[in-house]
């Protein structure tokens, strides 16, 4: 049993599965989950931004972030997903929409997002500005992502 | 989704009430002697004083209120607005402008500056307003007071729009003696009263040597919305004592003949001001682009339908995607439809820049445009405007010549700008022509000499003397005036024109001025493209910068390892396989073709491997996370509903895309 003693409130995310990591996506960035739709490979895109797709008929940058956190991206499954996201974006005053890929979508759940200030910078790897925060799931470590800087 | 702020709302319509404040004082300037004219232009500073104070602009409000009162003189008196009291009222306009868009980085001093210049103004016009206000139409001796009886009742929500009738009966009292009493038969129980709406109506009982009319005026902007009921009382004596109720003194037969007649001398222009207001809808820009989004949706999904329904043979299912077809094709057009805007919205703000270029440079000229109702797609109009202020500047600055030396050449002195917008198929052309001197090709190739532009004693034909004019660099040492503003150069103007997949032409001739031709697609919307295929992928190349496609020739194929030129038909065109460029590393098939396209001067031969066809087609413009990806201007979606990218050209042919392959990034 986990004991919440810190009395912060609670954010509600999508908990996605990304290579052996998890990740919590705060839900009210979370537009829709699609099914994957072919993707058109841009040439000359960073590796992390491959390609755009079509949702609905808006054109729309796909994101894959097992580049950008250094995980081999493996192939597509049943389980693979879209996830489409409305990121707000520093000088921006319309929220970038884009698309990001998931290995596998576990739930919608309710969990701590820990400050950033409680993230400890040693035994992580990945660039620090990516990361919001580290947060407990049923035992296990949830990456919080931090969508502006992946993004940019 | 969106919250209507309020601010945003005064600012927006501010910003329209200002524009059309200016349009009025240029056009005062030009007539002074309309007086409809005056009392637009005191209506439209009335109302940004009025919204302002209400949404907290104080400032504006009292900086627009001497205006008003200046306006309200000149509407009084019947005198013509001086050019200077135009000119005044001009900076004052651009001032209220500044004072909303940023008040606190404002300095107070322009404003003060203004007013008193505006004070200076009045006094020589008119020492004291009553005076001036009855000096000329009606003579202070010639008319004895009147006693009015007037009965009052506004909407009950009256003070939603930022009245307050208290100040329009303070008003009244500044016309000449009053007795006020309220009136309160109207009052709604205690519990049903809602504490913002208005149910006292007044009585008022009014002595002035002032016409009716000005007793109008204090009320002509809730006219629409009031009772309002004007008798002249047949004793003409100076106001007695008045203790006698209400009700008593209403019931006078002679007043009830008085009060039948109401009020409606201002009732049919306030009704053709509304009809104008009623025929157009504001829309955000932005609920438009997901309209057009949605349509080219549902032009994809008719494409697969039709398909479909081709597929099957099926005559009954193909007369129904055959309906669907023609009726999301016009809806497609009426959706493009929405965002043309007529292209006079546009010319209207130049007139204030010649109107003010002509004064700084002391060339007295005439502005003449034409082609007011020509529609463009709205993001073009605005992007159209930073390089129209450039090529009018250049137009009066350079191309006019000063009125001596006019005058010398046998012309009249007054100097002529003629602004003209006209469809020509599927084309806009804008164009900028002056009767001025016309260009000195000689001074243009001694100044890109100058500059390292062009060999000294190299052959230049008269075409491209005059594109050196759009030369990055060329024409901006001379131009360091106050003129010359923010910096904008030709070659800008032509980089802004391109963009819009437009191009700019020039013609002169000497000593008789010279014309600037933009010539634009009709939307920024719609490209029409030739689909190429490139190893799995498809790209569209927009057909406007298409020149031809040809095979590529197998010798020049295997030669190209060492140098990259095709010989078209005598010229040197090289050529960029977009394999290579798209990093695509599997070998290409045997009849590879050759799209030759141009941008500017320059022809660059594209290798694709196969053409698709002819597409017409939505374009999507691509998010930032693409923005660094300098070899394609958009995407576009296809009828199976994957996008394509765009191609652009003028990158693809200047060099200026970075190299498109390997890894730039070690995330």
């Amino acid at each position: 049993m986990m004991a919440s003693v810190s009395g912060q409130s609670t954010t509600r995310v999508v908990m996605l599965g990304l290579g052996d990591e998890l990740f919590a996506v705060d839900a009210a960035a979370v537009r829709e989950i699609l099914d994957p739709v072919p993707v058109t490979r841009v040439p000359g895109a960073r590796d992390f931004a491959p390609g755009v797709i079509n949702v609905r008929g808006s054109v729309i940058p796909l994101a894959d972030l097992r580049v950008r956190f250094g995980m081999t991206a493996a192939a597509a499954t049943a389980d693979t997903r879209f996830l489409v996201l409305e990121i707000a974006m520093e000088g921006d005053p319309s929220p970038m929409v884009a698309g990001i890929v998931a290995d596998k979508v576990y739930e919608v759940t309710e969990i701590e997002i820990p400050s950033p200030d409680a993230t400890p910078r040693v035994g992580m790897s990945w660039p620090a500005d990516m990361v919001a925060g580290i947060a407990l799931w049923k035992g296990d470590f949830v990456v919080v992502p931090n969508f502006t800087a992946i993004l940019n | 989704m969106h919250e209507l702020d309020p601010v945003a709302t005064f600012r927006q319509e501010a910003a329209d009430l200002l524009e059309e404040l200016e349009q009025t004082l240029l056009d005062l300037n030009a007539n002074p002697a309309a007086r409809d004219l005056i009392d637009a232009a005191f209506r439209a500073m009335h109302t940004i004083k009025g919204s302002g104070a209400m949404f907290g602009f104080t400032d504006v409000a009292t900086f627009t209120h001497d205006f008003e009162t200046a306006f309200d003189l000149l509407r009084k008196s019947g005198a013509q607005p001086s050019p200077r009291l135009i000119e005044v009222a001009l900076a004052g306009t651009d001032h209220i402008r500044a004072l909303i868009e940023d008040s606190a980085g404002t300095d107070p001093v322009f404003g003060d500056a203004i007013l008193s210049d505006l004070r200076e103004l009045l006094g020589q016009a008119a020492p004291d307003l009553h005076d001036a206000a009855s000096a000329t139409r009606e003579p202070v001796s010639a008319r004895p007071a009147v006693r009015y009886g007037l009965t009052l009742r506004f909407a009950p929500d009256v003070t939603v729009n930022g009245t307050n009738p208290l100040l329009l009966l303070d008003e009244l009292r500044g016309l000449g003696d009053c007795v006020v009493e309220p009136l309160l038969d109207r009052l709604p129980p205690l519990g049903e009263l809602d504490v913002a709406e208005c149910h006292v109506g007044w009585r008022v009982d009014l002595t002035t040597d002032k016409p009716r009319s000005a007793i109008e005026d204090v009320f002509m902007f809730v006219l629409d919305d009031m009772e309002l009921d004007i008798a002249e009382q047949s004793d003409a004596s100076p106001l007695a004592p008045n203790i006698a109720p209400a009700p008593a003194r209403a019931a006078t037969p002679a007043e009830r003949a008085d009060a039948a007649e109401p009020v409606v001398a201002a009732v049919p222009e306030v009704a053709s001001r509304a009809d104008d207001r009623g025929s157009t809808v504001r829309v955000q820009a932005e609920r438009l682009d997901r309209l057009m989004d949605r349509v080219g949706e549902l032009v994809i999904a008719q494409a697969r339908l039709s398909q479909l329904a081709h597929n099957r043979r099926e005559p009954a299912l193909q007369a129904v995607a055959e309906e669907i077809e023609r009726l999301s094709a016009g809806l497609r057009d009426t959706a493009m439809g929405l965002r043309m805007m007529p292209i006079g919205t546009l010319f209207a703000r130049f007139r204030r820049l010649v109107h003010d270029l002509s004064g700084e440079l002391g060339k007295p000229l005439e502005f003449v445009t034409s082609g007011e109702e020509t529609e463009l797609d709205k993001t073009m109009i605005e992007r159209l405007a930073d390089p129209l202020v450039h090529v009018i500047r250049n137009a009066v600055d350079h191309g006019l010549e000063t009125p001596d030396v006019r005058l010398a050449a046998g012309k009249g002195e007054t100097g002529l700008i003629r602004l003209s917008a006209r469809h020509i198929g599927a084309e806009v052309h804008v164009s900028v022509r002056d009767d001025g001197r016309g260009l000195d090709l000689a001074r243009i190739r001694a100044k890109a000499e100058e500059q390292g532009l062009l060999t000294p004693g190299a052959p230049a034909s008269e075409s491209e003397l005059v594109q050196l004019l759009f030369a990055p660099g060329f024409s901006t040492a001379r131009e360091v005036s106050a003129l010359s503003g923010r910096g904008v150069g030709m070659d800008v103007v032509k980089q802004t024109i391109e963009a819009m997949r437009g191009h700019i032409d020039v013609t002169s001739a000497p000593g008789q001025g010279s014309t600037f031709t933009m010539r634009l697609p009709l939307t920024l919307a719609i490209i029409e493209g030739l689909l190429v295929r490139v190893a799995n992928g498809r790209y569209v190349i927009p057909l406007s910068a298409v020149e031809e496609c040809i095979e590529l020739d197998r010798r020049d194929d295997q030669r190209s390892a060492g140098r990259s030129f095709l010989n078209v038909r005598g010229a040197l065109v090289p050529f960029l396989r977009l394999r290579e460029a798209f990093g695509e590393t599997d070998a290409p098939g045997e009849h590879q073709k050759v799209v030759v396209v141009a941008a500017g001067q320059s022809r660059v031969g594209l290798v694709v491997d196969q053409i698709l066809g002819h597409h017409q087609t939505v374009i999507k413009s691509l998010s930032r996370l693409h923005a660094d990806v300098g070899a394609f201007s958009g995407a576009t979606i296809m009828g199976d509903g994957l996008p394509a990218l765009i191609l652009d050209v003028g990158q693809l042919v200047g060099g200026r895309a970075r190299p498109v392959h390997g890894d730039r990034e070690a995330a």
